[in-house]
């Protein structure tokens, strides 16, 4: 793959992986924080902790909607750049030439 | 109206498959949709083949019957999407045209490492296809009427038209269509599940029996004389005994007395009597030698059953026999209701329902929002009634299973401990609460890296035309699959919440919830269970096809075929499995569909994902550790599953003699396979001189 991508296209692509990484790193240690406390203190996650909430639900709530919320600051981190390459789109990885449909 | 329902989603998809035929005459129609499918719509189909049978009715019902327990799988199928987005959507897409196997083969051009990735695919697609034809047999039968073997046959049938004759483009529009419904009717059931509140006194109306009010458990005053219970019930005396143990401390957890008492009955026909037993009517023939007495009590005819009650302390303190309800399997394979003959008539009630909110609240909390209804129902003094079973067999050889309720605090029904005993119990050695542990960590591991390594998940990034396609559609697949997440949670407790669990099935439990607002509901989610089991499983069998045609077929026959022998070897093989599928369906129809379903995800996660992420991650990967990696992750896998406590239960052996302590494989089989790419990678890249060329650093 990189030896189709200009210098610029490859450091984008770079950087897209560094983020990646780093925020997958962050959300493995929330959900494994999540596994931790359900783990070896079971009884905290009966604890209310917000909105009413026990830590349980507020927990398990807002990993998916960080995941959510992960996923769309991901997007616009990805965005390419104005004045970049426009990375993405691969010649030749559309077998039949295929339309975009809508 | 569920049948009309059913025919008209089988008409659609039929239509759909029809339409869409003539898009799949090249490889990359019939494979990949020509790439051409829009983002928006890809990342909907992604969530409509993902969210299966299991996702939709099978977290329901878990959250219904076990609480939070159930809620973990939700956040676990979820969390995985986070690796499919972060790591792996967009080299997936740049790397391969059709399959994985290219991904992961494009840096070696190895014809092993697509033989292993092939294999791969197939195994898991197979692991995961069988449960979902089970399940698609046992939902037909309560839903639409149909038995089991037919119900799989349709189903199978109608998966095959719409593969064989459409290919990925039809799979991906069923889908897209499947994801919509998914999450719209979940939206709408969770809207009525808040405007229904919770309240101890208000149930909705029973399943089957239009306008009869969901049943009250009656209760009794008892006092145990001799260990006899003394009851004031027309003719009662104890004929039996049972006591749940706890394991570790021999404690007596839960007793039950059969007891044989006298039912008024009316008459109907020469021999023949009726008689109300929990708001049944069942017939009871009452000739001679039909072993049902008759006996007269005040004047009146009377028939004699016998039903088993639990001994509890009432409000007051004092001790009380309450209601339960049980499945008898006679000697002479006679079946008893609730000590009634089984028919039509006399079927088990459902069960659930919350019996005390906060004081503060009154009786009924009327509408409320959504973070109100999950803060009432965590709530210390909410008592939820939670379904549990014993099982047993009497002396005299029936086989006896009593369904009875738990009251349980909301405090504990809303965090994690029901399924997965996470705390130590009093008396647990500590050896056993290290392997819950163990069991419960390794379960959370095989989740979080099983999804981004499904073989029906990763065909779909080579279905948009972009590696930006591809990450835009998994965001949408992740807002989409979020969302609907979180609405289980609310199915499941407005399924126990408002008494509509079937005590035989956690699986009815979403069903029954929709019975309790209406027929309409009822109809649509029947006919949306079929559609999910269709969107899944036709993407399991677009991911076998692909890998025999593409990646199994030419290498093992050491030949190019043409486009068109792909393809028609592609809808040939979509037959095949099906129909494998079908027989398979049939076959395990007593499977616990989850334990398939628990396979597929730890085989994904140990065969496909230390290969996919060393390949793209680490330098000195070699072919020859990556196929050692996916064969190890495959054989680890499933042999400790096959060795697993559950499995030995199974065999008829003791399953403490099992040879693999817990249940769940992927804390051994995950790293087993990683630890395997690496020793092989390093000792073969001394012999080869050279490793993998990493293509996106």
């Amino acid at each position: 793959m990189t030896q189709h991508l200009s210098e610029a296209e490859a450091a984008f692509e770079k950087r897209k992986l560094v983020i990646g990484i780093r925020m997958t790193l962050i959300y493995s240690a929330v959900y494994a924080g999540f596994v931790v406390v359900s783990v070896f203190q079971p009884t905290w996650m009966g604890v209310r902790a917000l909105l009413g909430l026990n830590l349980a639900v507020a927990y398990g709530l807002g990993l998916i909607l960080v995941a959510i919320v992960f996923a769309i600051v991901y997007n616009q981190l990805c965005r390419v750049p104005a004045s970049g390459a426009a990375p993405g789109a691969q010649p030749g990885a559309v077998p039949d030439g295929g339309k975009q449909e809508k | 109206m569920a049948i009309a329902v059913f025919v008209i989603f089988v008409g659609l998809v039929l239509a759909v498959s029809a339409h869409t035929s003539r898009r799949a005459a090249s490889v990359g129609g019939y494979f990949v949709a020509n790439s051409s499918i829009h983002w928006g719509v890809n990342g909907v189909a992604f969530a409509g083949g993902y969210l299966s049978v299991a996702s939709f009715l099978g977290i329901c019902g878990l959250i219904a019957f076990f609480g939070y327990d159930g809620f973990l799988y939700s956040i676990g199928f979820l969390a995985g999407w986070i690796v499919a987005l972060f790591v792996i959507a967009e080299p997936m897409k740049r790397m391969g045209t059709y399959t994985f196997s290219d991904a992961l083969n494009r840096n070696f051009s190895h014809p092993g490492i697509q033989l292993a990735a092939g294999l791969s695919v197939l195994v898991v697609s197979l692991f995961y296809l069988v449960p979902q034809m089970v399940g698609a047999g046992v939902l037909v039968e309560p839903l639409l009427g149909i038995s089991h073997y037919w119900g799989v046959i349709i189903v199978g049938s109608v998966v095959i038209v719409l593969v064989a004759g459409g290919g990925m483009t039809s799979t991906t529009y069923v889908q897209f269509f499947n994801g919509g419904l998914l999450l719209t009717f979940a939206a709408v059931l969770t809207v009525a599940v808040l405007f229904r509140g919770v309240s101890p006194d208000e149930r909705p109306l029973e399943e089957g029996r239009e306008g009869l009010e969901s049943y009250r458990y009656e209760q009794v005053a008892v006092t145990i004389e001799g260990g006899q219970p003394r009851v004031d019930l027309p003719g009662a005396r104890n004929v039996g005994r049972h006591a749940v143990v706890d394991a570790n401390t021999g404690a007596e957890t839960a007793v039950f007395y059969r007891l044989s008492r006298l039912v008024p009955a009316i008459a109907d026909g020469d021999d023949g009597y009726t008689a109300e037993i929990k708001g049944r009517t069942p017939y009871f023939d009452g000739a001679a030698g039909s072993g049902w007495r008759i006996e007269q009590l005040d004047g009146r005819p009377h028939v004699r059953i016998e039903d088993w009650w639990r001994l509890m302390r009432g409000a007051d303190g004092s001790e009380v026999l309450v209601e339960t309800q049980y499945r008898a399997v006679m000697p002479d394979g006679s079946v008893l209701i609730n000590g009634a003959p089984d028919s039509a008539d006399n079927r088990l009630r459902q069960m659930g329902g919350v019996s005390a909110i906060p004081a503060e609240i009154g009786e009924r909390t009327g509408p409320v929002g959504p973070l109100r209804l999950l803060s009432v129902l965590s709530d210390r003094s909410t008592v939820v009634q939670r379904p549990l079973i014993a099982n047993f067999t009497t002396d005299a050889g029936e086989r006896m299973t009593i369904h009875y309720q738990e009251p349980t605090a909301g405090s504990e029904f809303m965090r994690p401990g029901l399924m997965f005993p996470l705390e130590a119990s009093p008396g647990e050695p500590p050896l056993t609460t290290l392997l819950n542990r163990l069991n419960f960590i390794s379960l959370m591991l095989a989740l979080f890296l099983g999804t981004s390594a499904l073989p029906h998940i990763l065909i779909r990034y080579y279905t948009v035309p972009s590696a930006e396609a591809a990450r835009k559609s998994t965001i949408v697949a992740i807002a989409g699959i979020g969302l609907f997440y979180v609405l289980t949670m609310y199915l499941g407790v407005g399924a126990i919440a408002g008494g509509a669990i079937n005590p035989e099935t956690s699986n009815m439990s979403a069903p029954l919830l929709a019975r309790s607002f209406g027929e309409v509901l009822f109809a649509m989610i029947s006919g949306i269970a079929f559609t999910t089991v269709l969107a899944t499983v036709s993407g399991l069998i677009m991911a076998a096809s692909g890998s025999v045609a593409h990646d199994l077929m030419g290498n093992l026959m050491r030949r190019q075929f043409s486009d068109h022998a792909k393809v028609l070897t592609g809808r040939l093989v979509a037959v095949v499995v099906g129909v494998i599928g079908i027989v398979l369906g049939i076959a395990f129809r007593d499977m616990n569909v989850s334990f398939m379903v628990g396979w597929a995800f730890a085989v994904a996660a140990s065969a496909n994902l230390p290969a996919l992420l060393m390949m793209l991650f680490w330098k000195k990967a070699t072919a020859q550790g990556i196929i050692a990696s996916i064969l190890v992750g495959i054989v680890s896998a499933v042999g400790l599953i096959l060795l697993s406590p559950d499995m030995w239960v199974r065999y008829g052996f003791d399953p403490a003699t099992a040879p693999m302590p817990i249940n769940q494989p992927g804390i051994v089989s995950i790293p087993l396979s990683f630890v395997v790419l690496v020793v092989v990678s390093l000792a073969t890249a001394r012999r080869n001189g050279t490793g993998a060329v990493a293509t996106t650093r």
